[in-house]
């Protein structure tokens, strides 16, 4: 028997062992009737979960981004004084980070897929609960107990169907979230314990970072200094603190300025 | 015909594209025993494609139980073998 045909008897017979079987008939349909409101409403709740799981992934890879955007720019800052071990190591905890960052990416899309999923379950749900309500009221006014069975197996069976596959779904979606979880509670805890920390954290503890600091600080107090001085005495500045120039062309400038 | 896809939907499909059906099933029952990831994958991705293409959505609203049901286009071979086992992955 073909792979489709297995697959379909074993989740019909499934669907169809799951239904409730009351005494009356048309009792059964109230029964399914409020199994498929609850349905409806564990499915929505899915999306919720799922929602609350991609913004978290979302909120972490933002937080490593910008860890990550940060070391990028002391490597350049690194650079610019001169400083290449200081500027590898920015480089080298920043690649590190590039890895977890994409695979949030990767969660997050995989999150996001899962939403898509669970909110058009619950949109095809609820069509169908809708019209087995409907379905339902006219067989219990329609039809006495006897005369009712087979409109009621047609309707249950067909629902049925659709509420395994909902459940399907909602289990599918509860694994990968649960999976994601557990790698995003990873990632909470090596954000808390500082080992994704940029460079220049403060409480890194951190040599490196606190000589670049230094190094950075003092170079933003000399470039402070030298456009303080620029705007008082702008000429005696060109002329004097330029150690490019030579004496002869100080000289000269001076001269030619007298 | 009616082929629902797990987690996707119904499709309603004509019977003249059975053969052709049931011959990308066997390539995915092929794959499933011989327990090949890759070719499972493009096995059931052209199964799945083929129900999509030759079928149109089935009427949203009606309460038909399906002819033939299919796994969803993402599953694993593992949970393809669940999905065959009567104990397995369906929530009864």
């Amino acid at each position: 028997m073909s792979l489709m045909k297995r697959i379909s008897l074993i989740f019909r017979s499934k669907a169809n062992t799951a239904l409730d079987r009351a005494e009356d008939p048309r009792q059964t349909l109230d029964y399914s009737y409020q199994r498929q409101l609850e349905l409806l409403s564990k499915v929505r709740r899915g999306v919720a979960d799922v929602a609350t799981s991609r913004k978290r992934v979302e909120l972490q890879a933002n937080q490593l981004e910008a860890q990550s955007a940060k070391l990028q720019d002391q490597a350049q800052k690194a650079i610019d004084v001169g400083r290449e071990d200081l500027a590898r190591e920015a480089l080298t905890r920043k690649s590190g980070l590039t890895g977890q960052i994409n695979d949030l990416r990767a969660q997050h899309a995989q999150l996001q897929g899962e939403e898509e999923k669970l909110t058009l379950a619950a949109q095809r749900l609820q069509a169908k609960v809708e019209s087995f309500r409907t379905r339902k009221e006219t067989i219990k006014a329609t039809y006495t107990a006897a005369q009712a069975q087979t409109s009621i197996n047609e309707a249950m069976s067909g629902i049925g169907e659709e509420m395994g596959d909902v459940g399907l779904a909602i289990q599918r979606a509860e694994d990968k979230t649960a999976q994601m979880q557990a790698r995003a509670g990873a990632i909470d805890e090596l954000i808390a314990s500082g080992a994704l920390d940029d460079v220049s954290s403060t409480n890194s503890g951190d040599d490196i970072a606190r000589e670049l600091d230094a190094m950075s600080s003092r170079s933003d107090v000399e470039s402070e200094l030298a456009r303080l001085r620029g705007a008082r005495q702008p000429d005696a500045l060109e002329a004097g603190d330029d150690p490019v120039r030579q004496p002869e062309q100080q000289r000269s400038t001076t001269e030619g300025q007298s | 015909m009616i082929v629902r896809i797990l987690g996707e939907g119904q499709y309603d499909v004509a019977e003249t594209h059975l053969d052709r059906l049931n011959e990308l099933d066997g390539a995915v029952e092929a794959a499933v025993s011989a327990g090949d990831t890759v070719s499972f994958r493009a096995a059931l991705g052209a199964l799945l494609d083929g129900v999509r293409s030759a079928g149109a959505p089935h009427d949203v609203e009606a309460l038909d139980e399906s002819d033939l049901i299919l796994p969803p286009a993402d599953a694993s071979i593992d949970e393809v073998r669940a999905l065959l086992d009567a104990d397995g992955l369906i929530p009864g």
